[in-house]
This record gives structure tokens, sequence and C-alpha cells, in this order.
């Protein structure tokens, strides 16, 4: 027996190492050279979870804040941890629901995520949900409160110049700019929170966690090695003083129009106001929706950046410019002189001047004080017809690039997306317009800032910071330093100083005299502020409507430019006020108050009544309404008839095709 | 004789009881890897079930102890009682049984439950030493061999009545001892044919299979050309082996999956070893049952392969450390800390960790055998040729499971998985075989 024994004893031992073997030879493969293993095993246990680190916060020039994080409460529930046995009485009254509207969402929770995953039961509870809420949490088993950052605006006021965020669209996603970005994310998408997106958003840090079987996610992947983490957003400091801001929007409330103010030393925006304004909490949070489409229908247009997107022909207020370009030119010396009585008449149909009395136009300064509509237009053509230029055509090109040089015809360059360009019409503009065939008496409108000449008020208030600095301007912009540094890439733009054509400096004191005296005998007496020398301009500017194709001419819009002290100015200012009349009578007195404000820190007590009529003046006229309803329909009909167009082109197009395809046919069979 | 006078504490094998320890330990760690989170507060936590095992693990050393301490004839001579009294729970568990994932195959008391099938393996083995070491028993003959048959495949049979066909087919393995006291060369040989055919019918490509057998056949005949050259019945047999095996897999395995059975029956078979339908039987099932839902094919044991698969896979030449197995710690595999615990093995310390506890297996297996072709009783090397083919079937069938070689039938992998029955009734096999060993100079009757 036992020779048998032994040798099946081998046999035995052969099949056990043998079937080790074949098992060892099948791991060897699996775990060797199978590698798509590997990327299984990463996908199904690794989630990427991206953490989005808070935004930068938003100073003013005194480091108050204008814009930061606030954290809101979002009530998270993970179904299947929900007892049966659940006190839905007490919960619904946390939250102020009733009972239906608990089981619905809390189904479409299920729906969505599956019982095991925690997804939200409720956005952005109120701080009354919330207090309910933590008041009984720990009978509430399943339910989380989770925290998350959103932007908020404690002085309500800036929406336009702050902007806002908004989660990325699926069209933008298609674009390069937006590449690094990923649906669901939020970014700055009008305002300052646009254009320093960069810095503003920080890096986000990306965590890799292992998730479990229930697709949860658990502890830190490889103990968190391999993670990035997440940076903050820079803070932004602005030379934009919120107070004056509150103020200005408060001074321009019911009044369609614009403020911009700006530190012409360093060409920072102190207040930029776009009447009517709107409250830039409304753009945040779970109702952006319903308010953006809210303002957006407004009539008066709250989302439209009037002081640096509308274009106005600035009236009276280019007078300081017109001169400026005409004594530089040497078309005319300050003694220059024009008699006027009411009218100017050298160019055929008489163009009317507001002042009668002989000699209010008798040299430079007196003209400018009474913004004398004669003496301007003559002394514009006198710049196009300039000897040294030699032709109109000429002529008005060297006025042009003046003009260009302030900053004109072109975006500024402000730290805003979106800038209007205005019109600065040259040479070729008018070859074009009129056949080649113009003189000066042709164009002699711009001269009083009529005409083809339309500036964005940040344009004008630009032309006055050229003013008062006697010949040099930098771009205006709102941020001044990037998290601390002001010299930050991003900044350089601003740091330039651009100097504009050789204007001489006793040319400027022509001016900035002449300017004085608007306020001091002029036409702006109502802004003069005791102890401070203010340099300004009034303008009264003819518009035009055009409603259902056709122009209406519109009451006047009321303009003011200024910039004070005259000595070491410390702010320049352009007012804009749709459809209220003169520009002495609104715009000046608003401007006057902000630079006493800016200045003085408050408004003087006799002041006050002024300051109470301007605050409750009401200047938006009922046929806005109207003509924004006409312009709607009128868009809509546009859209139609071009909708309409489209398809009949194509209906015809495809008949012509199957005209061509069956002759086509015939030809082809007849060949046959 | 010099042995005899040592105690009996310097006569037990050493090197069995280290290679016990460790597996029983490099279990209890790979528990704890797939059990424990960075959150926990302790390590300590007795709801985990790692904490459980080391108890089971106190419980296993100490019938261990009163094992040692009994007297070597004591197994042999109550073996047919402990037998009979197996066979009665056994018929008892069949009614009584607790539902458990579809099997009836526990018996429970309160929160307390065990399986008879497992222990009752021990009782076979020693039922089945004790026959086959009977005095009168002469294994050459039929009506012996046909007992010897039957105590193995009674206990075999209750047990697929308690719908546990996995663990029944355990009691399969005692045909190697039965075959290493005498059964002729052809069961095995024939046994073993069969399970690799079928096996190979449905893993591997039809054509590949056809050239294969057929070169295997074509080498033997090359191999045995001497012989055969005057041996007729050997041709026969040759060429009826191949014809056989031909039919079987080109022509009776599609025949049935194509005409005979339905499209749940094959997806069932498919999914045990962890396979996708292939498309010829797949169209021909459909064309079948057009009703039949076909969004319905994530089965529970072909998830379970795929998952076993992936962590395994996943672990490359050196694993992925201790407690950084994403797949097994994040509880993608099902049943991850009993049946299927290789895959924490293989994920956390990849092919190295494998290779070495592989090594410890094998070695463990050839240190029985080696023990039992040492014995002067009969009845202590046929108990010991038992244990190593139920340590052999459930090693080589449980990693088989956990890599997609073999069905996905509910065998644990010794020592390592996770539950007091199959850690118990492991520990009770080894222990007596190492107290009988320990008597190895006494004939034990």
């Amino acid at each position: 027996m036992s020779n048998t024994a032994n040798s099946r004893q081998y046999v035995i031992s052969f099949i056990f190492i043998g079937i080790a073997s074949v098992i060892l030879l099948r791991l060897f493969f699996l775990q060797l050279f199978e590698d798509k293993y590997k990327v299984m095993a990463n996908d199904i246990a690794i989630y990427r979870k991206v953490v989005y680190p808070p935004r930068g916060i938003v100073y003013d020039r005194k480091n108050r804040v204008m814009l930061y994080n606030q954290v809101v409460y979002d009530l998270m529930v993970t179904p299947n941890n929900v007892p049966k046995v659940f006190d839905t009485v007490q919960f619904c009254n946390a939250l102020g629901i009733d009972k239906d509207t608990y089981g619905k969402l809390l189904n479409r929770i299920r729906v969505r995520n599956g019982g095991m995953r925690q997804g939200p039961y409720m956005e952005e509870l109120t701080s009354e949900q919330t207090a309910r809420f933590q008041e009984n949490a720990y009978i509430f088993p399943g339910y989380e409160l989770v925290e998350r950052n959103i932007r908020a605006y404690p002085s309500a006021s800036a929406g336009i110049i702050l902007g806002y965020v908004g989660e990325v669209s699926p069209e933008m996603l298609k674009t390069s700019r937006y590449a690094s970005y990923q649906q669901g994310d939020y970014l700055g998408m009008n305002g300052l929170e646009r254009s320093y997106e960069e810095v503003l958003r920080g890096q986000r840090g990306v965590h890799f966690l292992e998730r479990d079987n229930f697709n949860r996610p658990r502890e830190p992947f490889k103990g968190g090695t391999l993670d990035t983490q997440e940076v903050a957003g820079k803070s932004l400091q602005l030379y934009t003083d919120a107070e004056l801001q509150a103020y200005a929007e408060k001074l321009m409330q019911n009044k369609i129009g614009s403020v911009v103010a700006i530190d012409p030393k360093t060409g920072g925006i102190l207040a930029m106001v776009s009447s009517p304004s709107y409250d830039p909490n409304l753009l945040r949070g779970r109702d952006r929706a319903k308010n953006f489409s809210n303002l957006y229908k407004n009539a008066t247009h709250p989302l439209f950046n009037r002081a640096m997107q509308a274009t106005y022909q600035p009236g009276s207020t280019i007078k300081p410019m017109t001169g400026l370009v005409a004594l530089s030119v040497g078309a005319i010396v300050p003694s220059f002189g024009l008699a006027c009585f009411g009218h100017y008449n050298l160019c055929g149909r008489p163009i009317a001047c507001e002042h009668h009395d002989a000699g209010h136009a008798a040299n430079f300064r007196l003209a400018l004080a009474h913004s004398c509509n004669s003496y301007f237009c003559h002394i514009f053509r006198l710049t196009c017809d300039n000897p040294k230029a030699g032709g109109v055509k000429k002529g008005l090109q060297m006025w042009h690039d003046y003009f260009s040089s302030f900053g004109y015809g072109h975006a500024t360059g402000v730290d805003l997306p979106f800038e209007g360009k205005g019109l600065l019409p040259d040479s070729s503009y008018y070859n074009n317009r009129y056949h080649n065939v113009w003189n000066s008496c042709t164009v002699v409108f711009v001269g009083m800032g009529q005409g083809e000449l339309a500036l964005t008020p940040l344009q004008m208030v630009n032309g006055m910071c050229i003013i008062a600095n006697k010949g040099y301007y930098y771009t205006p912009h709102f941020v001044k330093s990037i998290g601390n540094n002001e010299k930050d890439t991003l900044l350089k733009p601003y740091l330039k100083k651009h100097i504009v054509t050789s204007v001489s400096d006793t040319t400027f004191s022509v001016i900035q005299q002449a300017m004085q005296d608007v306020v001091e005998s002029g036409t702006a007496i109502g802004a003069k502020i005791d102890g401070i020398t203010i340099c300004a301009k009034t303008g009264t500017a003819e518009n035009k409507a055009i409603v259902g194709g056709v122009a209406i001419k519109m009451a006047n819009h009321s303009m003011f430019v200024a910039f004070a002290p005259r000595e070491n100015p410390k702010i320049a200012i352009a007012v804009a006020i749709e459809n209220a009349g003169f520009g002495a009578t609104w715009a000046a007195p608003i401007a006057s108050l902000l630079i006493e404000k800016y200045l003085r820190d408050s408004v003087s007590v006799k002041r006050k009544v002024m300051e109470d009529k301007m605050i409750n003046a009401h200047l938006i006229n009922k046929y806005v309404y109207s003509i924004d309803s006409v312009q709607r329909m009128h868009f809509q009909e546009a859209y139609k008839a071009k909708m309409e167009k489209k398809m009949l082109e194509a209906s015809s197009k495809h008949y012509t095709d199957s005209v061509m395809l069956s002759r086509w046919i015939r030809n082809q069979l007849g060949n046959k | 004789m010099g042995a005899l006078r040592k105690s009996l504490f310097n006569r037990l094998d050493g090197i069995t009881i280290l290679l016990y320890m460790t597996l029983v330990t490099i279990g209890l760690f790979t528990i704890f890897s797939v059990e424990h989170r960075s959150t926990d507060p302790t390590i300590f936590i007795m709801s985990k079930t790692y904490m459980k095992q080391v108890m089971f693990f106190g419980i296993a050393l100490f019938i261990g102890l009163i094992i040692i301490l009994t007297e070597s004839k004591f197994f042999s001579s109550f073996a047919f009682l402990f037998y009979t009294m197996g066979l009665f729970i056994l018929f008892i568990t069949i009614f009584a049984g607790v539902d458990v994932k579809g099997s009836r195959s526990w018996l429970g008391v309160g929160s307390f439950r065990f399986q008879p099938g497992e222990v009752c393996k021990i009782f076979t083995a020693l039922a089945l030493a004790k026959f086959l070491s009977l005095p009168e028993t002469n294994f050459k003959t039929l009506k012996h061999r046909l007992v010897g048959v039957a105590i193995v495949l009674v206990p075999a049979a209750m047990i697929i009545l308690q719908k546990e066909t996995g663990l029944a087919l355990v009691y399969f393995c005692f045909f190697l001892v039965m075959y290493r006291e005498g059964l002729p060369n052809s069961v095995l040989i024939v046994g073993f044919s069969t399970v690799a055919l079928v096996l190979a019918t449905l893993l591997v490509d039809r054509k590949v299979l056809f050239i294969v057998l057929t070169a295997v056949a074509l080498i033997i005949g090359f191999l045995l050309r001497n012989n055969l050259r005057r041996n007729v019945v050997g041709i026969i047999l040759l060429v009826g082996i191949w014809g056989t095996s031909m039919l079987f897999s080109q022509v009776a395995v599609p025949f049935i999956f194509k005409h005979v059975l339905e499209k749940h029956q094959i997806d069932r078979i498919f999914s045990t070893i962890g396979m996708d339908v292939p498309d010829a039987y797949n169209k021909a099932a459909k064309g079948n049952e057009d009703e039949d839902d076909g969004g319905k094919k994530v089965n529970s044991s072909d998830y379970n392969v795929k998952q076993s698969k992936i962590a395994i896979g996943s672990g490359g030449f050196w694993g992925k450390g201790f407690l950084n197995g994403t797949s097994t710690k994040n509880e993608f595999v099902p049943e991850q800390n009993t049946d299927f615990i290789f895959c924490a093995i293989g994920e956390q310390f990849g092919f190295l960790g494998s290779l070495v506890l592989i090594g410890l297996y094998v070695t463990l297996m050839m240190r029985i055998i080696f023990i039992a072709e040492r014995q002067r009783s009969s009845f202590t090397r046929i108990y010991a040729y038992c244990v190593a083919s139920i340590l052999f079937f459930h090693f080589a069938v449980n990693i088989s499971m956990t890599i997609g070689l073999a069905p996905v039938i509910g065998i644990t992998l010794p020592f390592l998985s996770y539950g007091g029955s199959s850690l118990l009734s492991f520990s009770v096999l080894i222990f007596i075989l190492i107290r009988l060993d320990a008597d190895r100079q006494v004939l034990i009757r």
C-alpha cells in the first residue's frame, strides 16, 4: 500500500501547487498588465471636489466696505437619515412651510440624488428660519445647515460700479476666455466684479476625496497630498468715496441721468451714478433671476450705465474745449470779441443766442461766462478755416486730433466693461455724409456742442480733468490698489500720464479764469460755494428721441461740468440730467452740492433748502414710459419682420432649389 | 521512541501552529483595514467586525487548548457518534434554518447563529478517517467504496437541500482523500477533466478551444506513439475522449444554450463566472423572449466580481499600501470582509502580498501532507488529508472566484474571512490534527 500511497501523495501535492500556480498566473496578469483596473478604481473611488475661495472684498477710499461676502445658510437633507417618526409639524413651523410642500421638497431631493446622498432642501434660509431651525436642530435628524458665501453690498449703492456675479452660461463656456470655468461656477458679470474677476475670484482649490459605494465623499485621498489649496481672492481698494456715492445717488433719485466725479490728480473716480439706480442686493441670491428681469424690463433702464454708456450732445459744456482749441491753434486771441445781438447770421439761417445785450461777447472771458452761442460758433469756424491748416478739411481734422487727445470719440479705458465710445466726427466722416461738399458753416453747430458730436458723461468729466490739470489726465479708473499693491499689472494702464497735444499754460489759465467767471458772474451763479473757487460750465443740450422711426424733439438735457478748487483741483465733476431743462437749474446745484460735500465733508446749513429741493425733485417725465413701450413694440415688430423675411428667403431658396433639381432631373431623363 | 518521553506540548507541530497564527493575524489586520475609517475616534470599537473576530480568535485558541488536552483516542472513538449527531443537526436545519440571503443553512438562537454545514465538515472528516482506517474496511471493494462515497455525499445532499450549494461542493474535496486511499486514477482524471472542460467551454472562445483540445490530443498521440502503435483500445480511447469533449464543447453546450436554456438561466450562469453573456447566446436568447427586460443586466454576483477585479487589479505589484485601498475601504466590494476578503489583500499589498499569502497557504498544505505521511496510524493520515483537501478547496475556489476564474459560491477563505463559524471550524480542524499528530507514534484505532 505504501508504494501507491507515496506516488499519490505527489499527485495530490502536484494538484495543490498546480492550481495555486494557475491562480498566481492569473493574478500576475490581472495586477501587472491590465491597467484598466487602476483607472476604473480611481474613477469609482476618487471624487474631485472643487473648493471655491471667498471672493475679494471691495473697500472705498476710506477703507469702508462696499462689497463683502455674507454667510447664508442652506438647509441640506439626506433623505434616508430622516427617521420615519419625524416631527413634521415642528419642522414646517420652523421653516414656515406647509405639509404638502414639505413632502414635495423631500421627494425632489430623493428623485434627484437618491436617498443616501445629501442634497439642498431649501436654499438661503432667512435669518428667522435659520434661528428657528437651529433652536430645534436636534429633533430634526437628517437635516443640516450648511454655510455658503454670497456677495453683499452693505450700503445698497454703487450697483453700476461694483456689478454683480452670476452663473456662467453655456454660451460663455464655449469661448476661450472662460475656458477655466465649469458649469455652475459663478463669475463677475458686470462692473468691477467682471473687470477684476481674475483677482477677485482668487484661486480655486481642488481637493481629492475618496467616495464610497453610495457616492458619499469620505476622507482625503492619499491624505490630501495631491490637493491644491484654494487662495482667497484679493481685495480691491477704490478711489470711490462710499458716502459721496450714496449722497450723489440720493440727489439723483427720481431723475434720469448721471453723475461722474473724478480726482483730477490721479484719475480716480470718486463717484459714478447712473440714475435711476438700483439696490445691488437685488441681484444676488435666490431671487436674482426674477429681479434681474424686472430691472431689465423697467422703462427707465436702471441696468444701463448712463455715466459711461449713454452718449449726449454736450451742449454748451463743450465751449471751454472749443475755446481751448481755438486759442491753441491761434485762430483767436483771448481779447477777440464778437458783436452778438441774439443771433449768429453768418451761416445763412440764424442761430439763436440766449443773450441780446451788447458786449456780452466782447472778449473770450465774457463770451464763455455768458455762454454766447454766436461767439463759439464763430470761433469754431475760425478754427476750421484757420489759414495755418489750409482748408476746412485739414482744419477740422486738426480740431479732431485735439479732441481725440482729450479722450473724446473713443473709450477712455475706464476699468468697467462695456464702455461707450461717443462720437467725434472727423473730415472723412463729413466727406461721406456730405459727399465731399461741405464747409465750416455745414459743421458750425459742433462748436456749441450740438450737431454730430456726442460724448459720454465720463468723457466730459475727463475734459474737465485736463483743464484742471492744465494739460494732462490719467485714464479714469476706480481701483487704487489690488491686495494693497498699487502697482499691480492690472493697474499699469492707469498709472500712465496722458499729456494732451501742446496747449500752453497761459491758454489753460484763460479758460480757467473764464470758467471761474461762469460761477461767479455767469450762468452758474447758483453753484457758487463761499470759499471754494469753482470753475464750471453749464449746458442745455437739445436732443431728439426716435420714436417709431420719427425723430421728435424732446425737452433739453440739463448738463453741467466743473472742477474745484481752481488753485489745487481735487474734484472734477460732470452731471447730466435728461429732459430736465436748463443746466443751471438742476445739474449745476447738484454738482455744487457734491463738490461741497466732498471738499467740506458736509453741506452748509444755508444750502439745506437747495439740497431738499434737489432730493425731492421728480424729473422723470411720464412720456419716458410711453416712449419706452412704443420703442419696445417697434423693436418687437422689427424683429418679427426680420424673422419673416428670413423665412421667406429660406422658403424661396427651397423653391428655387427644387425647381432647379427638377429641371436637372428632367435634363438627365431627356438626355437618355 | 524517544519522542514519547517528551511532554505533550513539546510534541506539537510548531510549524503548523506558526502558519495558523500568521494566517489568522493577517486576517485580523485585513478585516481591520476594510472596516477602519480615518474618522473613527479609536480602533477599539466593539461593534466593528474586527473586534468580534479578535473575540472569535480568543475562543478558537481556548477551544484549541481544550482539544490539545483531550486524549487523542477520543476523536477516533467518537467519530461515528459525532457524524450521526452532525447529520441529525443538518436534518433539523433543513426545516428549522433561518433564512440568510436566500439560504436556510443557519441555525439561530437569539443573536447567536451558526452554520451546521461548516462544523459538519469536521465530523465528516473524522467519520471518513475512522471508516477508512477500520481494519475490516477493504477500500478495494465496490461496497466499501460506495460506503465511503455515501459518508461524504449524504451531508452534501442535506446541505444542498438547505440551498447552500457552495458549501455542499466542499464535500467533493473528500474524493481527493479517497483517491489517496485507493480510488482508481480514472476517477480523479475524469472528474478533473469534466470540471476543466465545463469551465473552459464557458470561459474560452469555441474556436480557440477546438484548436487547443485538438493540439493536446495530437501531442498526447505523438508522445505515446510507441504504445499506441500496437494498442487499438488506446487509440479508440484517445479519439473517443477527444470526440466526446469536442461534442460537448462544440455541439452540446451551444445547443443547450441556444435551444434549451431560458434567457435568465443563461444570464445567471455567465454572471456567476463574472462574464458578460457572449453575443451569440445573447441574441439567440433574446429572440426567444423578446418581452424580457433587457435593462436588468446588473446582477449582484456580476457586480461583485467586477468590483473585486477592479480592487485586485488596481493593486499593481506593490499594492496601494495598508489602509489605502480605495475600493475596499469605501465598500465598493460587497462581502469584502467575508467571502471577498482577498480583494483587500490584492488591493493593499498588490501582487507581492498575494504571492506571499498564496505561498503561506501552499506551505501549510504541504506541511499537512508531510504530517500525514509521517503517521503510523492510518486514521490520522486520512484525517490529515481531509484537512488538507478542505483547506485546498476553500483556498482555491475562494481566490478563483474573486478573480473571475470560478463561479461565485459562498465559500470563505480559511482563517482570513470574518465569521465565527468559519474561523472556529477551521481552527478545530487544525487543532485536532495537531493533537493527533502529537501522538503520531501511537497507533490509534
